[in-house]
């Protein structure tokens, strides 16, 4: 009783603060500048940082090359400031360099929003890395995706022009991002967070051991990392961490930033298009699955530690390994969800050690990947079920398939399909590869049998839907895996932002048709069944063999 | 062309349609369908696999004959499909293939076998010649029989100039002599053109076809990962996935039954269209009927029956009702024209008056010309001398005949014909030399079902307008006695022009009907263009679809076919993928349980997903692929006669749609993945 | 080449603003509110020598002291500049094998079964609490090592449990260091 009530709190209260969030997104992604004269003096700043070049207006192709050119930056920066951070300032604990493979994955994971980490925040990153790299990166990266919905919803409103690039990253960046931040991160350092850049602290404990205990500007990094979808921890064990996640009331906190802008995201996209009821059809579709997942990740994890069964250990209470008591019962699972939901990544409690079934629920999390998702990107990802869901709703209804007016034809079903080839391919391709040869998929895992497999799974799984989550016990700081999954990171990152911009570019070209009681409506309830099931069945029916042979295996060979 | 429904499985269709399944096995044209050539790929590697493999090979070679069953039935599908077509083609070919035309060169006549006709040719065509091409008629009057394309029996009237003026090849001359200058390319007639679309030689894929074919090849190369990686998974799993076993997973998986349907649902489409006797230019015109937003439709024999009828006598101040009545039905005896008729029928139901015969009343007729604007009888009683005049017509040409006699017009007769006009009726006044005995109210009659039919219409979404010459008050009361959501009053072809480009700025998809010369940029700029057979070349080929019946309510029916066949694809690609659901129930537990097990031959943990309870790993996987194969040949029907369509808003329908063929299509696979696996353990073949 | 003019120009605006700007911000903040949490919630000796942190767990072995859960950051545990779970399934034997290690120093037995997070390791390693359940589970080998009265011990358990999460987590905890030097200190 107390679960289910502390997660509708948790869920409402942020659902309904998404609400005027979008309202404010809006404002300041898409400003209405002839009504605003506080947009149009932002705008005037926006221009003064970045250039004459941002006064210009840019069509889908132009807005997606100034994206691509600011993320190779991004890209750079980060991988040269990481390479170099031995010989930088703001390193007082003398962390030394990297290897090569380990950075580019750790560049291509934060320019990408995924914030993988195959290294530990504490052992491996100086302060420099950590801020100017890493923290850098999670603010731009989730304000590219955020920027790159304000596109696509514009260019679903009918507008030929994108907007400016530079514009909105700034918007998003400023406007959006920054403010939340600093609520957010003044409210973790009240509930007793760390914020420092002296070096780690060194203890003589009660019984005399030395303890080294590693600290840092936590409360800042940790924010942003929330709010942005991120996920990237400061220390190696992330929200699990007490200095990441101090408290119960610090880890609520946490909770509602991990969902609080992908769910804002939703009704910006609607105020953008001018369809908010559209967008709450999408909004609560979303809300369905999300609310499944959580209560199957709270129910399995109810049963004990499976290991401790035949031992003299109470078997009354869930699953505790890799859980931190101050979070209650039912935080972890919530939070696996949430935070796979979102692609934000982020744990606060280790999901290797999660029952199989509870485990299954963040993977399925990243292979669908729109319940709400990662910021921005989230909704661009639903956009793609979206425009299979009205293709195949729209023949059922007996027209060629419409979307807002705009008909969905043979160019906007292959970019579509083309993306969600993509999101299987990048999957199911590499975990094949290292599932087969031992040497870079068995020898690295922490587990055997069916885990095992689940560990390879989860972490392309991660990887693809720049989630960043892991099950850790993978020893994947090795160079296939550093390689692929960087790869996979970014091409993930990349390929399902311009193939929706691309489509929406191409529906906003076409000639807009008035609707009729006979096209089909995307604002009833009929039409989220359909999206429900569309997202559903392309879920399951590529993902369940790959299921199957591991979690559900686990779940059948131990747990019943 | 008779509108005869063809029994479904007609032997003659169904012989050479098996036939032709196997023709299609030709790789070159199977790649044209992505599914159905991985299909077929999958098939050859199965059968590749019977002699390859180790053990097991009944089971392999089961699976090899089901996968090939597969690919044949989907091409059976399209056979049929075709075979149908092909024989409502057939009788239209029948009648072009013999005939030698007259043809006129340098103004001698000679004979040209009529597939060699070029454009611009002329050709004379005498009592009892078939016309051997689409043509204009330049020279000469005549009747010519048409039944053989319309199936209507009566003659028809073509001559030059005028909107009356083409012909179509195929037809007869009753009488008379015409000249025709051929209007179409060699092999262009639209007979040619209908008949290559039907045979599926010609066929092009439609826009939506093409959409959903990237879909299906998108998700067969989903569903090909999915079973490719499974083999290395394989390896992790300390199982070994055979080839063929993956080949029947992969082939249950892809959409077969919406692939091997795909191709037959647009030529049944096709086929449909012809039946009720439309011919179409291209398979994309049908489809964009789906999409009509607007219906223009004249007036004038589509919504009401045509003609005006007499439906009621109203008389001036001191006439008798009886007198008006008769002088009426006198005024109208020699009248031929309905209207005419239409009085004199009034007459003698709501008086018993029988009709006279106009000699023994020594009446002689006054027809109606333009200069008087009446017509009317005048009655010779004594001789030459008229000693009475009656005449019927508009009130103003009335008032002046009863003035030019030295009466005068009551101002109640006035008031009757302001009070009938207003009703959208069609006052016709009648006097008797200078005494105005009372007004006729004609009515034009709105068509039986109309309303309904329009109803039906609006929750489709569409909205009709209709279109006539008459005046706004008459159109206002005709359009909402017939329930149209608007119409144009005193329309010209100008004015139907700039309405469709009006409606189409607006984003709304237009259809209309037309036969006039002056029609055929209206019918050129609307998305769907139905051109009437009786009408003019220019009409014919400025339209995208020609109906042969002329009639044009079939505009409606035609609507209802492009939609019919849009959500046939789109409901066998919902079916086509809800299968699914069970086919990895029944497949996955029988590859997994060799998965994660110490000892070969020991069954793994995964074996518990056999939710089914299926006899054995072999015989759950024959069991769907089975399926997979029969589903095909079952819903082979559906495919060709189209989904039914109710007009019940979209809304509904895909909620009725989603219900029957998505979760239908979750639970039919279970029962009949059980059934097959219980009949092949029953009958001891696995 | 204006979009790489542009980026550039806006990495560094970005960097100004969002890092330089923020942190200083944050860390500002944290001086000058939160003074003590901010350095890491350190809990220093009467001589001014840091023994430890509020927040994170240590290690010990020692009878007269209650024991934290078990831990897997670093290499013999509680190494707070290595934090880690164990990262094990819970079907895994590993597990088994390392609960069958710690039960015999519990003395578990099938009558007396053992608390079970004090055979799972947290999610860091780092986790500074255990139940009140499982330190009063403690308390006859702390007091009996004291020389205190069982009673005693377990009353200063009670003193220090508390609960997290209000209304909606019933569980009571205490902090294992601070009950720790609460028990020293009480000496």
């Amino acid at each position: 009783m107390n679960a289910i009530l502390f997660i509708a709190l948790i869920v409402g209260g942020t659902a309904i603060l998404s609400w005027p969030l979008g309202r404010c997104m809006k404002w300041a992604m898409d400003p209405d500048l002839a009504r605003s004269a506080g947009a149009k003096k932002f705008d005037r700043l926006f221009q003064f940082f970045g250039g004459r070049f941002c006064a210009e207006q840019q069509n889908w192709k132009q807005y997606v090359v100034s994206m691509l050119v600011f993320n190779v930056l991004m890209f750079a920066v980060s991988f040269s400031l990481i390479g170099f951070q031995q010989h930088l300032p703001l390193n007082p604990d003398g962390k030394g360099a990297i290897n090569a493979d380990c950075i580019f994955n750790t560049a291509a994971s934060f320019t990408s929003n995924t914030n993988l980490q195959h290294y530990s925040g504490e052992v491996t990153m100086s302060y420099l890395s950590q801020l100017f790299s890493l923290m850098w990166l999670q603010f731009v990266s989730a304000a590219t995706g955020i920027a790159a919905l304000a596109a696509m919803a514009r260019g679903l409103a009918g507008r030929k022009n994108m907007g400016n690039f530079f514009v909105d990253l700034q918007r998003a960046t400023f406007l959006v991002l920054l403010p939340i931040a600093i609520i957010v991160a003044s409210l973790m350092v009240f509930g007793g967070m760390p914020m420092t850049l002296h070096g780690a602290a060194h203890a003589s404990t009660l019984e005399g051991i030395e303890q080294t205990i590693a600290r840092g500007p936590v409360a800042a990094f940790l924010t942003i990392k929330q709010i942005g979808t991120n996920g990237g921890g400061f220390f190696g064990p992330n929200c699990t961490h007490p200095f990441e996640n101090p408290t119960f009331c610090t880890n609520i906190l946490g909770s509602v930033s991990i969902i609080l802008i992908p769910m804002g995201c939703v009704w910006m996209f609607g105020r953008i298009v001018g369809r908010m009821r559209h967008a709450a059809v999408v909004f609560v579709v979303m809300l369905v699955f999300l609310f499944a997942k959580i209560s199957g990740a709270v129910w399995f994890e109810q049963a004990p530690t499976e290991a401790f069964a035949n031992l003299p250990i109470e078997q009354n209470v869930g699953n505790l390994e890799g859980k931190e008591l101050r979070f209650g019962a039912t935080a972890g699972p919530l939070w696996a969800v949430l935070t796979t939901c979102t692609s934000n990544g982020s744990v606060d409690c280790m999901h290797d050690s999660l029952n199989p079934m509870t485990g299954l629920m963040p993977m399925i999390g990243m292979w669908l990947n729109t319940t709400f998702g990662g910021v921005g990107v989230g909704m661009i990802n639903m956009f793609l079920y979206i425009v299979l869901a009205v293709f195949v709703a729209g023949m059922m209804v007996g027209r060629t398939p419409e979307f807002l007016g705009r008909r969905i034809e043979a160019r906007e079903v292959k970019l579509a399909v083309i993306a969600l080839f993509a999101h299987a391919l990048f999957v199911l391709a590499p975990t094949a590869l290292f599932a087969a040869i031992p040497d870079w998929g068995a020898k690295t895992l922490n587990n055997t049998g069916p885990h095992g497999f689940s560990e390879m799974l989860y972490e392309f799984s991660s990887a693809n839907a720049n989630n960043g989550s892991g099950f850790e016990g993978l020893g994947d700081n090795t160079i296939p895996w550093n390689v692929f999954t960087g790869t996979v990171m970014l091409l993930a990152r990349f390929i399902p932002i311009i193939l929706p911009l691309a489509i929406a570019g191409s529906l906003a070209a076409k000639r807009q048709t008035a609707e009729s009681a006979g096209t089909l409506g995307v604002e009833d309830g009929t039409f989220g069944v359909m999206l429900f099931g569309t997202i559903l069945f392309v879920g399951a029916l590529t993902f369940f063999p790959a299921a199957a042979l591991g979690p559900i295996a686990e779940h059948l060979q131990f747990m019943r | 062309m008779s509108q005869k429904p063809r029994s479904l499985f007609d032997w003659s269709i169904v012989g050479p349609a098996i036939g032709d399944a196997f023709k299609k096995l030709n790789p070159r044209l199977m790649v044209k369908n992505p599914v159905m050539f991985v299909t077929m790929v999958g098939a050859a590697l199965t059968t590749i696999g019977i002699f390859t493999s180790a053990g097991e090979r009944g089971f392999v070679a089961h699976l090899a004959i089901w996968l090939w069953f597969t690919v044949l039935f989907a091409n059976f599908a399209e056979a049929m499909a075709e075979g149908r077509g092909k024989a409502q083609a057939a009788t239209l070919r029948r009648m072009r293939t013999t005939t030698m035309a007259r043809g006129l060169r340098n103004g001698r006549e000679e004979k040209i076998p009529a597939p060699d006709l070029q454009k611009g040719d002329l050709v004379v065509c005498e009592a009892g010649d078939v016309i051997p091409a689409d043509g204009d008629v330049i020279e000469g009057i005549a009747s010519v029989d048409e039944a053989a394309i319309t199936g209507e029996s009566a003659p028809v009237i073509r001559e030059s100039g005028g909107d009356r003026s083409a012909v179509t090849g195929g037809t007869r001359v009753l009488s008379d002599r015409i000249v025709i200058r051929v209007t179409m390319e060699k092999g262009q007639g639209f007979l040619e053109r209908m008949i290559a679309l039907v045979e599926g030689a010609q066929r092009q894929k439609t826009p939506n076809e093409i959409a959903l074919t990237i879909l299906l090849a998108a998700l067969t190369l989903i569903f090909l990962l999915v079973c490719v990686t499974l083999k290395p998974f394989g390896v992790y799993a300390s199982a070994v996935f055979s080839v063929p076993v993956l080949v029947a997973l992969l082939v249950c998986l892809i959409p077969t039954t919406i692939g091997g349907l795909l191709s037959a649902i647009g030529i049944a489409g096709m086929d449909r269209v012809l039946r009720r006797n439309v011919l179409a230019m291209s398979g994309r015109a049908v489809e964009a009927s789906g999409d009509i937003d607007v219906l223009l439709l004249d007036k004038t024999g589509t919504i009401t029956l045509g003609n005006r009828m007499a439906i009621a006598f109203h008389v001036a101040p001191g006439v008798e009702e009886g007198y008006l009545a008769g002088a009426s039905q006198l005024s109208s005896l020699a009248d031929e024209t309905p209207e005419g008729r239409s009085v004199v029928i009034l007459a003698k139901e709501k008086f018993g008056l029988r009709a006279r015969e106009m000699h023994e009343l020594g009446a002689t007729f006054v027809p109606f010309t333009a200069q008087t604007r009446m017509s009317g009888v005048d009655l010779h009683a004594n001789g030459t001398e008229p000693t009475i005049r009656i005449r019927k017509g508009a009130a103003e040409s009335i008032q002046n005949f009863v003035e030019s006699s030295g009466g005068a017009f009551p101002q109640a007769v006035q008031k009757t014909v302001d009070e009938v006009s207003r009703r959208g009726a069609t006052p016709l006044v009648v006097a008797e030399d200078r005494q105005t005995l009372g007004v006729i109210e004609l009515k034009d009659i709105v068509k039986g079902g109309m309303k309904e039919r329009f109803a039906h219409l609006r929750k489709m979404g569409i909205r009709t307008v209709m279109i006539t010459g008459d005046n706004p008050l008459t159109a206002g009361s005709i359009a909402a006695e017939a329930g149209v959501d608007d119409f144009m009053a005193q329309a010209t072809p100008e004015d139907k022009l700039e309405r469709i480009r009006n409606e189409q700025a607006q984003g709304r998809l237009v259809a209309m009907t037309g036969d006039g010369t002056n029609d055929a940029p209206a019918l050129a700029q609307a998305d769907v263009g139905v051109a009437m057979n009786t009408g003019t070349q220019a009409a014919r080929e400025a339209g995208n679809m020609v109906d042969l019946d002329s009639n044009p309510t079939k505009l409606i029916d035609i609507v209802e076919i492009g939609k019919q066949l849009i959500m046939t694809r789109g409901a066998l690609t919902t079916f086509s993928l809800a299968n699914d659901v069970a086919k990895y129930f029944a497949i996955l537990p029988a590859m997994f349980a060799a998965t994660y097990v110490a000892t070969a031959g020991q069954r793994g943990q995964l074996a518990a997903l056999d939710i089914m309870h299926l006899h054995s790993p072999e015989s759950a996987i024959l069991s769907a692929v089975i399926f997979n194969a029969l589903i095909i040949i079952a819903l082979v029907p559906i495919a060709l006669r189209g989904i039914a369509y109710r007009p019940i808003g979209a809304a509904a329908i895909l909620r009725r749609n989603l219900l029957i063929y998505g979760v239908g299509g979750v639970i039919v696979p279970f029962i009949g993945i059980k059934l097959i696996d219980m009949i092949l353990t029953a009958l001891h073949l696995i | 080449m204006k979009s790489l003019i542009a980026s550039i120009r806006l990495v560094i605006a970005t960097m100004l603003i969002c890092v330089a700007g923020y942190t200083a911000l944050i860390l500002g903040l944290a001086r000058l509110v939160t003074p003590d949490t901010a350095e890491g919630s350190l809990i220093k000796s009467a001589g001014g020598k840091i023994i430890g942190s509020h927040l994170i767990a240590q290690k010990f072995t020692q009878p007269r002291y209650f024991w934290p859960r078990p831990s897997a950051a670093g290499k013999d545990g509680y190494d707070a500049s290595s934090a880690s779970g164990s990262n094990k399934s819970p079907t895994s034997s590993d597990l088994t094998e390392r609960a069958k290690t710690i039960i015999p120093q519990y003395g578990a037995t099938a009558e007396k079964p053992l608390p079970p997070e004090l055979a799972a390791a947290s999610g860091g390693g780092l986790d500074p609490h255990i139940t009140e359940h499982a330190a009063l589970y403690q308390a006859e080998r702390v007091a009996k090592a004291r020389g205190l009265s069982q009673a005693q011990v377990e009353e200063l358990v009670r003193q220090q449990a508390f609960a997290p999460g209000g209304i909606f987590m019933p569980d009571r905890l205490v902090n294992v260091l601070e009950l720790n030097l609460a028990l020293d200190q009480a000496r």
